[in-house]
């Protein structure tokens, strides 16, 4: 019998680190990942025996989250990308600050490459499930990557530059 | 970019960023981009940056899941919810019902102590309480219980401690009723539990047990609703109900069964409050 708990369970941890890179809050990422397991388990009848459960949560995740944003109600906050580094950061820290920069510098992207980011760089599905999970062709998917990753570079390298001018 | 013409696509430079390639193909990568410095550092910057990012989030998914997260806890939510749309529903029939002066009759069997008739209010929210629940859950395929009769022990202990009584989940084999299961259920600010059954055609029967504080005893009362009857009653601070889709000659049996049931366990285990 396939209880739910089980089969979602394992998958919340995902979820949780998909929608905290979306709005980049905690709080704001538990609600959307509720509001995703409610709306799962209130159609759980529906789902498509066979189906990629993994890909249908995060469908629906991403569905909740662009409602929210039409509708103006975003709540994530955005980290500055450029920013104020603490006296005397040392070389050492640099891929920390890079790391960080990241992140943000994500949140620069228009949220389909950033969506595209993540569900490939960091959530592993191919690039086929994220073509379906976006709703584009294969061909658009990969196009998209590769800008997605290029803009991210050109931010990071103004955003680095920023960064070593000010520690100098 | 400004690389030299491609003999290795974008495509593919992107699956090695995404560490995706495999023999041959990864050969050729690495020794494209060994022979082409630029591009070399630029895909090279790209892979550090998605090392970073998923470094960056890996902490994130390494967090234990709040509680409010927790599926068994959505579902009770969500099956509150539900229940209390349904027991409204029934709140309405039930008004109805007794609008219309058809709905209703009290029926005494002159067991000791039975039969103040101001409780009907209180048996009304037993029975309304008990239809809402076997409408909800009757025609439940999947999960008609939460907790199925294998485990009776631990189902009645279960139910026991959270009502503060001891329980049983009453006999009906010699009515052709076998235990499936039960589930714990809110009712009010309290909660009730459901004991279900079902005989050898699949037809199921609910016996319906939920806190009513200050409730005096009652006779039995009878409530017809379509094809549901309900036979219930108020017992030393607690409400029961057997429903069924049963006429009411044979369900009054089964209702007296399962109140003697109760009475000799109250009687065996005096109770406790959790």
């Amino acid at each position: 019998m396939a209880d739910p708990g089980a089969l979602l369970e394992p998958l919340i941890p995902s979820l949780r680190r998909y929608a905290y890179a979306l709005v980049r809050d905690h709080d704001a990422a538990d609600d959307l990942v509720q509001d995703t397991l409610e709306r799962a388990l209130s159609r759980w009848i529906l789902r498509r025996d066979g189906g990629d459960l993994r890909a249908w949560l995060f469908t629906i995740l991403r569905n909740l989250h662009l409602d929210a944003y039409r509708r103006g109600r975003r709540q994530g906050t955005h980290v500055p990308l450029d920013l104020a580094p603490m006296p005397g950061v040392a070389a050492t820290q640099d891929n920390a600050m890079e790391a960080q920069d990241v992140l943000a510098a994500l949140d620069q992207l228009p949220e389909e490459q950033k969506s595209l980011l993540l569900l490939v760089g960091v959530e592993d599905f191919s690039y086929e499930a994220a073509a379906r999970l976006l709703g584009l062709p294969l061909g658009t998917v990969m196009s998209r990557l590769s800008r997605g990753r290029q803009k991210l570079r050109a931010i990071l390298e103004v955003g680095r530059a920023t960064l070593l001018r000010r520690v100098k | 970019m400004n690389a030299p013409p491609l003999p290795v696509g974008e495509d593919e430079l992107q699956a090695y960023i995404d560490g995706r390639l495999a023999g041959d193909r990864l050969a050729a990568v690495e020794a494209h981009l060994a022979a082409h410095l630029d591009l070399g550092k630029r895909v090279a910057t790209d892979r550090r940056q998605r090392a970073l990012l998923r470094g960056q989030l890996e902490a994130k998914a390494n967090e234990p899941v709040p509680a409010r997260l927790r599926i068994a806890s959505l579902q009770a939510a969500h099956r509150t919810r539900r229940l209390g749309q349904l027991g409204r529903i029934a709140a309405v029939i039930a008004i109805f019902a007794v609008g219309v002066g058809g709905g209703w009759y009290g029926a005494s069997l002159g067991r000791p102590g039975a039969g103040t008739v101001a409780q009907t209010a209180s048996t009304a929210t037993v029975t309304q309480g008990a239809v809402a629940a076997y409408r909800t859950f009757v025609v439940e395929v999947a999960h008609p219980v939460e907790v199925d009769a294998r485990h009776e022990a631990h189902l009645v202990q279960w139910l026991s401690r959270r009502l503060g009584r001891p329980l049983a989940a009453p006999d009906l084999a010699k009515f052709g009723y076998t235990l499936m299961g039960g589930r714990l259920l809110p009712a009010g600010s309290g909660q009730a539990a459901q004991f279900m059954y079902d005989d050898q055609s699949g037809k199921r029967l609910t016996v319906y047990v939920r806190q009513a504080e200050g409730g005096n005893e009652t006779a039995f009362r009878f409530q017809r609703e379509g094809d549901t009857a309900s036979f219930a009653w108020i017992d030393r601070g607690f409400g029961f109900a057997v429903t069924g889709m049963a006429l009411r000659e044979e369900l009054l049996p089964i209702a007296e069964a399962v109140y003697h049931g109760f009475e000799r366990g109250e009687d065996a285990a005096p109770t406790r409050k959790d």
